[in-house]
């Protein structure tokens, strides 16, 4: 039971969004960045994304190549641990499933770590990637995805906290096991679903 | 990258109750909160910890705030916050928080931007974003071990700069971007390559932290002395209020 604060009201929250998770505030038009690299620039001549590990055929597609996948979008919101969230985004790209489908996943696969064209990883349920739940997105608000928020592409899982869409993303690693990615090994939760507000190992 | 422990932040973090025991200004738009807890919570420099605040119905408003203190064996840390205008926590702490008042605290959390004095560190701050490379400062004085490390600190002016008096001395580098002090012998402008102390030695880290926009060229600035990008942790400070 969390202990009062003395003299805090909390302003406005009377009429609080019920699309904000506990915890969150809605950061309006703003974007706030919190990547932890130095921001690559990297070249969509030979940039690459990868699917591999636990999949009967390891695929890499090129950038001309993932943009010939049937196109795929996302309109909704995203929450970030640290505790913003913006609403009413539209990402474009290609779902998961059609990279994952193109691969073939093995009846043993469970979890994925993500990794990206920097040292980041994180890692995910198989079941939180499937069906219709991720995206690699290049474009943001119809506009190429800007190498701050994660450009050329980056993974989007929007309905778990934001640091497990990985920016600039390199592949998927099929496992059969969770692996701990970048923030994980340092504290954050494996899974990470604001709703029930997983942002540290133990929530 | 090297790997960080995987024992750096326990397996659950509970909410622990603090005392503030004391406050001062730093700046115009800044003040440090000194806090005393129960008992211990060993920190690492550069970690950060989570302030929740809580109304009488329940409702809750978290932010994470960089510990400006160095590690040490006691049971108090400060953290430095600055006040901003539509910032539901830092307005609040700023106006209403006295010394007495209790406040929800958990942490500490981080195991990337964190420095354990046993390699030479770059540090470089921009504003606000000097607090976390303070801690890594302040634990090389303590430890005698300030050969380890070089701070580069870069404000717009000299009312900006947090820690004025405790911040200067050999390991440090003090800029100003929009107005200098009297008689100050570098002109306003942004961080350049030739603010960086050097030769930088190999096998440094080098910590940034700041806006965004400050992280990135700050970041240019040492790939272009010669950094590493792979030797570089960066740590950026959102508008979170």
């Amino acid at each position: 039971m969390a202990r009062f604060t003395r003299g805090f009201t909390g302003r406005g929250h009377s009429e609080r969004d019920a699309r904000l998770p506990p915890g969150q505030y809605d950061t309006g038009r703003t974007w706030p960045v919190l990547t932890a690299e130095v921001t690559p620039h990297l070249d969509l001549a030979t940039w690459t994304f990868r699917i591999e590990g636990l999949v009967e055929r390891p695929t890499t597609w090129s950038w001309d190549e993932i943009h010939a996948l049937p196109p795929s979008s996302y309109a909704g919101d995203i929450h970030c641990v640290t505790t913003w969230s913006k609403f009413d985004t539209h990402f474009s790209g290609v779902s998961v499933d059609t990279l994952l489908d193109a691969a073939g996943v093995q009846p043993s696969a469970t979890h994925v770590l993500a990794f990206s064209h920097t040292a980041y990883t994180t890692n995910l349920p198989l079941a939180h990637i499937t069906n219709g739940q991720a995206w690699i997105v290049w474009e943001y608000e119809g506009r190429p995805l800007e190498p701050a928020h994660g450009g050329p592409a980056r993974l989007l899982v929007p309905h778990l906290y934001f640091w497990k869409s990985a920016k600039f993303i390199a592949g998927l690693r099929l496992l059969d096991h969770d692996e701990h990615g970048f923030w994980e090994q340092n504290g954050y939760h494996d899974l990470g679903d604001p709703w029930l507000e997983q942002r540290y190992q133990g929530d | 990258m090297d790997s960080p422990d995987a024992d750096v932040a326990p397996r659950s973090s509970p909410w622990h109750t603090a005392k503030i025991i004391a406050i001062r200004p730093e700046t115009p738009r800044a003040k440090t909160f000194r806090l005393a807890l129960p008992e211990a919570m060993p920190h690492r420099a550069g970690q950060h910890c989570v302030v929740r605040l809580t109304a009488p119905d329940g409702y809750t408003a978290s932010r994470s705030y960089s510990i400006a203190s160095a590690p040490d064996d006691s049971a108090e840390f400060e953290l430095t916050v600055e006040r901003l205008d539509h910032g539901e926590v830092s307005t609040f702490l700023h106006d209403d928080v006295e010394v007495g008042d209790e406040l929800e605290v958990r942490g500490p959390i981080g195991g990337w931007f964190v420095w354990n004095a046993d390699s030479p560190a770059l540090l470089v701050g921009g504003g606000s974003g000097i607090v976390p490379v303070m801690a890594m400062l302040r634990y090389a004085r303590r430890l005698g071990r300030p050969d380890l490390v070089k701070l580069v600190v870069s404000v717009r002016t000299p009312d900006d700069l947090y820690y004025a008096d405790e911040v200067v001395g050999p390991e440090t580098t003090i800029l100003y971007t929009r107005t200098a002090p009297p008689d100050f012998a570098r002109a306003p402008g942004r961080l350049t390559a030739g603010d960086i102390p050097g030769p930088v030695a190999p096998g440094t880290t080098a910590y940034i932290c700041g806006s965004s926009g400050f992280a990135d060229a700050a970041s240019e600035v040492l790939v272009d002395a010669g950094v590493p990008t792979g030797d570089i942790r960066v740590e950026r400070f959102g508008p979170s209020g």
